[in-house]
């Protein structure tokens, strides 16, 4: 249980660090090292490089901009938990973070690593799958964006160039008042999630005029319920109706592994989701209380 | 193999120049090369937390860390969470009056973890103290005394603090 020899840089910028990136053979990012760090105990990976992003500068911060939160790659876990921005404009990313981990592994891990990691029921992958991110990354050519909806291209692999580095992602945030709820099934807290659903709607009236509905760890990566988003538009959200349209969620393809056979899978798609609309339903109707 | 860095670390309020192979971890570095044995190492992968220290005053898996990611900052160690040789930490203490470890091989990760939760959470709910150490695992306690050990001391630590500000006053 003991990382296999490498070389270690630690650069200080991001040009530096990219530069490494494509002139070393073999080589990985370490960032937060909260899955990285086990993968080299075990070794699953045996990099002959390893480069530190702790000592690039410029990489960790959240801030307001044009109705989103910027948040960047080497921003802590702990540090986006504890923002009052994100409590206040994304609390759903709030409430799901608390479910990261633990304490000690939210202390070092970061927003970049976990969207890089792309473990299929990582919160902040369900998050960013939710709220249609935009992620930011730099490579010898400069800066692209991508949407959250095209990173993930396989089981755990995002949509990177060899080269490239995560620097960032851009969160649009829902209106004021808007309901949201975050509900996940673990065997234990602080378990990557077995199922986890994210939602977000809006109400006008009563009755929904936008809805988000992911699913995290049914399959590679998020799903987005979009059959479920449409049919909830109109919708008055009630016990009742709920369960009718999420029964249809029952419908997607799911994995199976030693944590559950997909059939459990599918059995939480029907009821995680409609917990989580009636949470965030109940929410628009407390903040709208005087 | 051959890599290795030049390292300065405080480690307990004492600092150290070490030359480190770069793959070493923290834990490894602390146990075998400042020969500060109480931090345990568990699993190595980051599951157990009995190799908890602080880094800069936060909690933090040491077996998750290289030794070199520690260079320039501050650590904290159950060693040093004593005020001196003769004297237990109010942590300490509800910890050895109520019982809270057996083997005590995951102790020193708990309390390290519960230095951090208390200092931020300094009246928590018997609830958030179980939240608060979800990241430790004991295999002796069934983790009873663990939590009764833990609002012991958050009371203690308040009647200390009270104290301190009156005599201030």
């Amino acid at each position: 249980m003991k990382p296999p020899p490498f070389s270690y840089h630690d650069p200080r910028t991001v040009a530096d660090a990219v530069g490494l990136l494509g002139s070393l053979e073999n080589a990985k990012l370490l960032a937060g090292g909260q899955s990285l760090m086990p993968m080299l105990n075990m070794r699953y990976v045996l990099p002959d490089h390893i480069i530190d992003l702790n000592r690039v500068d410029g990489l960790s911060y959240v801030r307001a901009n044009n109705g989103a939160l910027e948040i960047g790659a080497m921003t802590r876990q702990r540090d986006i938990e504890f923002s009052d921005l994100v409590r206040e404009r994304c609390p759903l990313m709030h409430e799901a973070i608390r479910q990261v981990g633990h304490r000690q592994t939210r202390n070092r891990g970061t927003l970049g690593g976990s969207l890089c990691h792309l473990d299929p029921s990582a919160e902040l992958v369900s998050i960013a799958a939710a709220v249609d991110a935009k992620v930011t990354v730099t490579g010898k050519n400069g800066d692209r964006s991508i949407d959250f909806s095209a990173f993930p291209v396989a089981y755990m692999t995002p949509a990177l160039e060899p080269d490239e580095v995560l620097t960032g992602a851009t969160f649009p945030c829902w209106p004021a008042g808007h309901g949201y709820a975050f509900v996940e099934f673990a065997r234990r807290h602080g378990d990557f999630a077995i199922v986890s659903a994210a939602v977000l709607i809006e109400e006008k009236a009563d009755k929904v005029t936008r809805a988000s509905v992911t699913l995290s760890g049914m399959g590679p990566a998020p799903v987005r319920a979009s059959e479920v988003e449409r049919a909830l538009v109109g919708e008055v959200i009630e016990e009742k109706r709920m369960r009718e349209i999420c029964e249809t969620l029952r419908k997607l393809e799911a994995i199976d592994d030693i944590h559950a056979p997909a059939s459990y899978r599918q059995q939480l798609a029907t009821v995680l989701p409609r917990r989580a609309l009636l949470k965030a339903h109940e929410r628009i109707a407390e903040g709208a209380r005087p | 193999m051959s890599d290795t860095r030049k390292i300065t670390v405080t480690v307990n309020g004492t600092r150290y120049e070490e030359t480190v192979p770069v793959r070493v971890t923290l834990a490894d570095f602390i146990r075998h090369q400042l020969h500060l044995t109480g931090t345990h190492l568990g699993c190595e992968h980051g599951v157990c937390g009995a190799c908890t220290i602080l880094l800069d005053g936060r909690s933090a898996r040491s077996c998750l860390m290289l030794a070199v990611q520690a260079d320039g900052h501050e650590i904290l160690t159950v060693e040093g969470i004593a005020p001196d040789a003769e004297t237990l930490h109010p942590l300490q203490e509800a910890f050895r009056d109520n019982h809270g470890l057996q083997c005590g091989f995951c102790t020193p990760g708990i309390l390290t973890t519960l230095i951090e939760f208390l200092r931020d959470n300094p009246d928590p709910t018997e609830e958030e103290v179980r939240i608060g150490i979800s990241g430790n695992l004991c295999r002796c306690t069934g983790y009873q005394n663990i939590v009764i050990a833990a609002l012991d001391a958050a009371k203690r630590l308040r009647a200390d603090d009270g104290r301190r500000t009156t005599d201030d006053r």
